[in-house]
C-alpha cells in the first residue's frame, strides 16, 4: 500500500483500498462501537431478565425521560473533543430552568423568556471560554467558577422552586406525537435535531474539524494555521447554550423550575460522553457515541427500577463502567505510545 | 541537471544578527538558497542553526540584517507570515493531528466545500493527487496515527505541497527513519528537488547529508564558517569546521589522566551488547576503576542514549550489564544508585535541577532519595554536606538556601556534580557537564573530575568538546549514527586523529 | 526559602485580615467571645469549629496538588465514612457507649482509607489521569454512601459521637482540638520527615527526581491516602455535626472549596512548593467568608456567587496576561515619574 510509484496522471482514480484497510479505517470508531454493544447487551438482557423492557412505550419513555441530559452530553460534547472540561452544565441547566420559570410567573411573555434562558446559557459559557483562551486558565477551574456562578445565581432568581403553568412550556412536554405505540415528544424532537446539527457540524464544516484538530495536538493545529482561539471559545458557548435548553426541557419535564436541580448532574454527562467513546483526552469521539452513552445511562437507570433495586446503584454503576472504559482508553493510548 | 546559478536564490539571507540575553545566538550570520537544491545546514549544539531556521521560518524575529524571499523582502511577523511567502517546514515531531485521517491532514485547512459544508469524496481525492504526486498511493482516510512516523513525515511534505511552497525546511526528518525509509524520503525529496523546490535540509547523520545535499553550509559559535558544494568538502574538513580547535583558554588541568589503569582486573562496568530499539544499536562499553572513559561522536550520534541505558534513565532491549563481573538489572534510576551508578543529565534544566528548591536540598536529593523519607538528612548534616560541596567545587553564590534556579548555569552544574559526588558512587556517569557554561566553571568542574579518578571513581564522560575529551579521559569510545564505531586510547591520538577518526571510521569507500 | 514563604503568604494574610475587619466595623460583635458554662462562645470560635471538616480536606488536597495532582472524590469519601459509622451505631447494641463509637470511628475511618490506596492505585501505578481516576469515586462514592444507609438519611442518638462536632475539651471546640491535631501531624510529617522536602521535588520535576532515585510513586500514592483518611475524618466530623448521615449532602462541593483554599494559601495547582500555614488561611478565609455572607442575610445557598467572584479573581491574578498588563501598566506609571517632569501633578 506505500510503494512507491511513478506519480500517476492527474486524473486519474486513486487505487481502491483493500479490504483490511477499509477496515481499519474504522478504528477511531471502536470505543462508540463498543457502547453500541453495550447498549444492545444491556437492553437484551433486561428483555430476557424482565420480558416487557423493550417496549415501544418503555424505549419512547427513555427518550423522554433523558431528553435533558442529552442536550448537556451533546455541548459537552464539543468540549470536551477539544480537550477541555465543563463543570457548570449542570448549575447552568438549573440557572436557566429557575430563570424562566421565575419570568413566566412575573408575566413575561413566553417568546422573550425561552431566548433569555439561553443567553443566560450562553453567557456563563462565554465567561468560561473567555477564562480558558484569553487568561489562561485551566478549564477545571474556569468551569468551577462557572458551576459556582450558576449555582448561586439560580438561588438568588429563588430560593424555591417555581411552578410553571406556560402552556407553551407545558407543550413541549405533554404534547405525544404517537405512531403506534410509540410516541415522541417535542422536547425529543427536539433533542434528537439538536444531535443531528451538531453531528453535521462536526463532520462537514471547519469548524467541526478545527475541533476534532484542535483535541488531537492544539500546537499543530495552531501552526497549520486554523483559528484555535475563536473555536476554543465558541465550544464553551455551545455548551453554555446547550445548558439552557436541557434547563427548558427540564422545566418543561417537571412543570417547574427548581434551584436545586442538576446537583451532579455534570458528571452523569461526563460519563455518559466517556462511555459513549469519546476520549476525555479529546481529538476523538462523536455526538451520535454520546447520545448512545445517555441511552445506556437512562437505560441503566430503568433496569434499576425494574428490579426494584436502590435508585443509587445507577451511579455505583456508571461509576463502574466509567472505570473500565478510562482504562481500556488508557491501555489503547499507551499501546499507540510504544510504537 | 542544470547547476542552480546564484540568480536562482529563492531565500537569501544577509548579515542576521539574533541576540538573547547574554547571548549572540547569531552574528552577521548569510545564507542563501537556491531553487532547486536540497542544501544541508549543519553545526553543533549552540552553533546557531536552529535560531537561524527558527528566523526563516518566522518563529523570531531579527535584530538585524535581511530576508529576501522570491526577490522580496520579508518582514516576519509569526509563522503564518512565513507560509504565506511559500516557507514550509516539517519538523521532527511531524506537526500534524494525529487523530485524523492522512487525507484531511493533507487538506485541513483547504478543504473542498460545497455550499452544504465539506465534499469530503472531493477533499480525498485532492489529497490522494497531492501524495501520488510524490509517489505515494496511501489510503487517504485512514488515520495517521496507524502510519509510520515516516509515513507521517511524508504527508508533512505532501501538505506542504498544497500550499504551493518553494522552499521546504526538513528539521532532522530522519531520527526515528530505518534505513528504508530514509530512501524512501530522499526519493521523494529529490524528486521535489528536481521540480524546483529548494530543500533546506537539517540532520546530524553525516552519512546523509553527504548522500542527499548539494550544499552544504557550517555554522559555529553563531557565525558562518563557509558554504561549500558537498562534493569539494572532504569529510574531515567539515567535522573540523563543526567543532572547531577551541583555544586553549582554560588552565592546564594537571595530567593525571596519565596514569596506568588496571586492566586486567575486573571492570566496574561491563555492558555487552546493550541496545534499545528505535534508540540505539547494540553496544559493548567497559570501564575499570579509576578509569575515565570518553565518549566522542557528533550530536545524535548516540552516546547519550547508550549511557542512559547504564543508569536506568531508559531501559535496554537487549544486551547484559555486569556489575564487578556480576550480572545485574538496572530497570530504574534507583536500582542504578543503588548499584552505585550515578548520572548527571545533559538536560540541565529539564532533568537536572529542582529550581525552586534550595542549593542545600539539591544537593542532598540524592542521599535523601536513598535514604527514605523516615530518615531525614538533618539540617545540620544537610548544611554541612552543602558547605563541603560548595567550598571544593567553588559554588557561587556560597549560599547554601538560594533557589536553584538563581544560579547561572555553570553554578548549577556544579551543585548537580556536588548531588552525585554525595551518594558517593563506584561509577559517575557526566553528559556534556560543561556544556553551555562560563570558562572557569568549565575549568573547575574538569579539575574536580580529574582528581576524582586519581582517587579511584571510575567515570564516563560525553562531551562535544574533544579536547576536553583527550584531556581527561585515558580511553575514547567513538559513536556515529547510533552505535559505537570504534575504541582508541587518548595517548594514541591528537585532535585532528579524533577528527578524522570520528568522520572517517567505518565508512565503506562510497563518498 | 523563608523569605519565599513570606512573600507568598501575603496575600492570603492579609485577605482574611481585610475580611475580620470589614466584619468587625460592621458587627462589633464579631470579635466578641462568651463565657458560658466554662465554655467559650462567639462568632471567632464559630468559624475554628464549623472550618474543622474543610480543614482537614483542605490539608489533604494540599499534598495531592503538591504531587501535581487532584482529588475530586473528597465530597464522596465524607459521605461514605460517615455513613458507615453511623449505619453501625445504628445497628448496635450500645449506641451511647464509647467502645461503640470508637469501632465506628474506626471503620468509617478505615473504608476512607482503602479508598484512599484505591485512588492512588489509579493514578501512581495505572498512571491514569488524577481528575478522571477521582472523578469515577466522585460519581461512585455517593452511590456506595446512599447504600449503606439504605437511601434514608440515618440519625442517631448518641452522646460520645456528638461529643466531636458539638463538644467541649477545656473551654474550646473538640472540633477545633482535631483541627489542630490534624495541622501538626501533617507539618510533622511534612517538614520532620524528608517527605515534604520528596514531595516537593516530585512536583516540580518528576524526571529529575526519578533520576535522583526518589520513589515517586510511592509518595504519590501516599499523598492519595492521606488525603482519604483526613477525608473520612471529615465525614465523621460532618455526621457527628447533624447527628446523620446524609450520603447526598455529605461534602457537597467540599473538593472545590478545598481546592480554592489551597490556591489561596498560595501553593499552586501545578504542583511543587506548597504551604500547609497558607493553605490553613485559605481555610480560615473561606470560613470567614461564608460566615460574613450569612450574617449580611445573604441566605447560604446563594454563596457560591461570592465563592466564584473569589475564583475568578484569584485565578487573574495569577493569570500571566494580567502579569503582562500590570506589569505594562507600572511600567507606564514608573515613566511618568522620570525627574523630566515639569508639572506637578495634583
Amino acid at each position: 500500500m506505500t510503494a512507491i510509484a511513478p506519480p500517476p496522471a492527474a486524473d486519474a482514480p486513486p487505487a481502491r483500498p483493500a479490504l483490511g484497510d477499509r477496515l481499519r479505517r474504522f478504528a477511531p470508531l471502536s470505543p462508540t462501537l463498543a457502547a453500541v454493544a453495550i447498549l444492545v447487551v444491556l437492553f437484551v438482557g433486561a428483555e430476557l431478565t424482565f420480558g416487557n423492557f423493550i417496549t415501544p412505550r418503555n424505549l419512547s419513555a427513555l427518550l423522554l425521560d433523558n431528553a435533558y441530559l442529552i442536550m448537556l452530553a451533546v455541548g459537552l460534547t464539543f468540549v470536551i473533543l477539544t480537550g477541555g472540561i465543563d463543570l457548570s452544565v449542570g448549575s447552568v441547566m438549573a440557572f436557566t430552568g429557575i430563570l424562566g420559570a421565575k419570568m413566566l410567573a412575573d408575566g413575561i411573555p413566553v417568546l422573550v423568556v425561552l431566548p433569555a434562558m439561553i443567553l443566560g446559557g450562553a453567557a456563563i459559557g462565554a465567561l468560561i471560554g473567555a477564562l480558558v483562551q484569553y487568561f489562561d486558565v485551566q478549564p477545571f477551574i474556569a468551569s468551577l467558577a462557572g458551576l459556582f456562578l450558576a449555582r448561586g445565581f439560580a438561588f438568588v432568581v429563588s430560593l424555591s422552586s417555581i411552578r410553571v403553568e406556560d402552556p407553551v412550556v407545558l407543550w413541549l412536554q405533554s404534547t405525544r406525537l404517537r405512531i403506534g405505540d410509540w410516541y415522541l415528544t417535542p422536547t425529543g424532537i427536539i433533542a434528537l435535531l439538536v444531535v443531528a446539527i451538531a453531528a453535521a457540524v462536526l463532520r462537514w464544516t471547519r469548524f467541526g474539524r478545527t475541533v476534532y484538530a484542535i483535541g488531537g495536538s492544539e500546537q499543530s493545529a495552531r501552526l497549520m494555521g486554523l483559528a484555535v482561539g475563536r473555536t476554543k471559545v465558541i465550544v464553551y458557548l455551545i455548551s453554555g447554550v446547550c445548558g439552557g435548553l436541557a434547563g427548558l426541557m427540564l422545566t418543561a419535564y417537571s412543570g417547574a423550575g427548581y434551584p436545586l436541580n442538576g446537583v451532579g448532574t455534570e458528571l452523569d454527562a461526563i460519563a455518559a460522553v466517556v462511555i459513549g467513546g469519546t476520549l476525555l483526552a479529546g481529538g476523538q469521539g462523536y455526538v451520535l457515541g454520546s447520545l448512545v452513552g445517555v441511552l445506556v445511562y437512562g437505560g441503566i437507570k430503568s433496569v434499576i427500577s425494574f428490579t426494584g433495586a436502590d435508585q443509587s446503584w445507577t451511579r455505583i454503576i456508571i461509576g463502574g463502567l466509567l472505570l473500565l472504559f478510562i482504562i481500556v482508553q488508557r491501555l489503547i493510548v499507551a499501546r499507540a505510545d510504544r510504537r | 541537471m542544470l547547476q542552480p546559478t546564484a540568480t536562482d536564490a529563492v531565500v537569501r539571507m544577509r548579515d542576521i544578527t539574533i541576540a538573547f540575553p547574554g547571548v549572540l545566538a547569531l552574528d552577521g550570520v548569510d545564507f542563501t538558497l537556491r531553487r532547486g537544491e536540497v542544501h544541508s545546514l549543519m553545526g553543533e549544539n549552540g552553533a546557531g542553526k536552529s535560531t537561524l531556521i527558527k528566523a526563516l521560518t518566522g518563529v523570531y524575529r531579527i535584530d538585524a540584517g535581511s530576508i529576501v524571499v522570491d526577490g522580496a523582502g520579508r518582514d516576519f511577523h509569526g509563522t503564518a507570515d512565513a507560509q504565506a511567502a511559500g516557507i514550509s517546514t516539517v519538523f521532527q515531531e511531524v506537526n500534524l493531528c494525529p487523530n485524523l485521517s492522512v487525507g484531511e491532514n493533507v487538506m485541513l485547512g483547504n478543504e473542498v466545500r460545497r455550499a452544504w459544508g465539506i465534499d469530503w469524496r472531493a477533499t480525498h481525492r485532492e489529497a490522494a493527487r497531492h501524495l501520488a504526486s510524490l509517489g505515494l498511493s496511501l489510503d487517504t482516510r485512514s488515520t495517521l496515527s496507524s502510519h509510520s512516523i515516516a509515513l507521517q513525515q511524508l504527508v508533512a511534505i505532501a501538505r506542504s505541497m498544497v500550499t504551493s511552497a518553494s522552499v521546504l525546511v526538513l528539521d532532522e526528518p530522519t531520527s526515528s527513519l530505518d534505513r528504508s525509509e530514509v530512501e524512501q524520503l530522499f526519493g521523494v525529496m529529490r524528486d521535489l528537488r528536481d521540480r524546483g523546490v529548494a530543500i533546506l535540509f537539517v540532520s546530524h547523520f553525516l552519512d546523509q547529508v553527504y548522500e542527499i545535499s548539494d550544499r552544504i553550509t557550517v555554522l559555529r559559535n553563531g557565525r558562518l564558517i563557509g558554504e561549500h558544494s558537498a562534493r569539494d568538502l572532504p569529510r574531515d574538513e567539515l567535522v573540523s569546521q563543526m567543532i572547531g580547535r577551541a583555544v586553549a583558554e582554560l588552565e592546564a588541568v594537571a595530567t593525571t589522566a596519565e596514569r596506568t589503569i588496571d586492566r586486567d582486573a575486573t571492570p566496574v562496568l561491563r555492558a555487552s551488547g546493550v541496545g534499545r530499539r528505535g534508540s540505539i544499536e547494540p553496544s559493548d562499553i567497559e570501564v575499570h576503576r579509576g578509569e575515565v572513559v570518553g565518549l566522542a561522536g557528533l550530536l545524535g550520534s548516540g552516546r547519550t542514549e547508550l549511557v542512559r541505558l547504564l543508569c536506568g534513565a531508559d531501559r535496554a532491549d537487549v544486551g547484559t550489564i555486569a556489575i564487578d563481573g556480576r550480572e545485574v538489572r538496572i530497570p530504574t534510576p534507583r536500582h542504578a544508585i543503588g548499584e552505585r551508578i550515578a548520572f548527571s543529565s545533559e538536560d540541565r534544566r529539564g532533568e537536572g535541577i529542582i529550581g525552586d528548591l534550595s542549593v542545600a536540598d539539591n544537593i542532598v536529593l540524592g542521599i535523601q532519595a536513598r535514604r527514605g523519607w523516615m530518615r531525614v538528612v538533618g539540617k545540620e548534616e544537610r548544611d554541612r554536606i552543602a558547605r563541603e560541596a560548595i567550598e571544593a567545587l567553588g559554588v557561587r553564590p556560597a549560599n547554601p538556601d538560594t533557589p536553584i534556579r538563581n544560579l547561572s548555569g555553570g553554578n548549577q552544574q556544579k551543585v548537580l556534580l556536588a548531588r552525585w559526588l554525595a551518594v558517593e558512587p563506584d561509577l559517575l556517569i557526566l553528559d556534556e557537564p560543561t556544556r553551555g557554561i562560563d570558562v572557569g566553571a568549565k575549568a573547575d568542574i574538569q579539575r574536580k573530575v580529574a582528581e576524582l579518578s586519581a582517587e579511584g571513581l571510575s567515570v564516563i564522560f560525553i562531551s562535544s568538546e574533544l579536547e576536553e575529551v583527550l584531556r581527561l579521559a585515558q580511553r575514547v569510545v567513538v559513536m556515529r549514527d547510533r552505535r559505537k564505531i570504534g575504541e582508541l586510547d587518548s595517548k594514541d591520538v591528537d585532535i585532528d586523529g579524533l577528527i578524522g577518526y570520528i568522520a572517517n571510521e567505518g565508512v565503506r569507500a562510497a563518498a | 526559602m523563608r523569605a519565599v514563604l513570606r512573600s507568598r503568604l501575603l496575600w492570603p494574610v492579609l485577605a482574611l485580615v481585610a475580611l475580620v475587619v470589614v466584619n468587625t466595623v460592621a458587627r462589633p460583635s464579631f470579635l466578641g467571645i462568651t463565657v458560658r458554662d466554662g465554655e467559650l462562645y462567639g462568632s471567632l470560635i464559630d468559624i475554628l469549629r464549623n472550618s474543622a471538616p474543610l480543614m482537614l480536606v483542605a490539608l489533604g488536597m494540599t499534598i495531592v496538588i503538591a504531587t501535581r495532582g487532584i482529588d475530586l472524590s473528597v465530597g464522596a469519601i465524607m459521605a461514605v465514612s460517615g455513613s458507615v459509622s453511623l449505619t453501625f451505631i445504628d445497628s448496635s447494641s450500645d449506641p451511647d457507649g464509647v467502645g461503640t463509637v470508637m469501632i465506628a470511628i474506626a471503620m468509617g475511618v478505615a473504608l476512607a482509607l482503602l479508598l484512599g490506596v484505591w485512588n492512588g492505585f489509579l493514578v501512581a501505578v495505572l498512571g491514569i489521569q488524577p481528575i478522571i481516576a477521582t472523578l469515577v469515586l466522585m460519581l461512585a462514592g455517593r452511590g456506595v454512601a446512599l447504600l449503606i444507609t439504605d437511601g434514608f438519611i440515618t440519625t442517631v442518638t448518641s452522646a460520645p459521637y456528638r461529643f466531636m462536632a458539638q463538644g467541649y475539651l477545656v473551654g474550646l471546640p473538640f472540633a477545633l482540638y482535631v483541627s489542630l491535631v490534624a495541622i501538626a501531624v501533617i507539618v510533622l510529617l511534612e517538614r520532620r520527615t524528608a517527605l515534604g522536602m520528596l514531595t516537593e521535588a516530585v512536583g516540580i520535576n518528576p524526571s529529575a527526581s526519578r533520576l535522583a532515585g526518589v520513589r515517586s510513586r510511592g509518595i504519590v500514592w501516599g499523598a492519595y491516602i492521606a488525603s482519604g483518611v483526613l477525608s473520612g475524618v471529615a465525614g465523621i466530623l460532618y455526621s457527628s455535626n447533624i447527628m446523620a448521615a446524609d450520603a447526598n449532602a455529605a461534602g457537597l462541593y467540599i473538593e472545590l472549596y478545598a481546592i480554592l483554599a489551597v490556591v489561596l494559601g498560595g501553593t499552586s495547582l501545578m504542583g511543587g512548593r506548597f504551604s500547609i500555614v497558607g493553605t490553613v488561611i485559605g481555610v480560615l478565609t473561606i470560613q470567614t467568608l461564608l460566615s460574613t455572607i450569612t450574617f449580611l442575610g445573604v441566605p447560604p445557598a446563594v454563596s457560591p456567587v461570592f465563592m466564584a467572584a473569589a475564583v475568578i479573581i484569584v485565578v487573574l491574578i495569577q493569570s500571566p496576561r494580567v502579569h503582562g498588563w500590570t506589569s505594562a501598566a507600572a511600567a507606564r506609571l514608573r515613566a511618568r515619574r522620570t525627574p523630566e517632569r515639569t508639572e506637578v501633578t495634583a
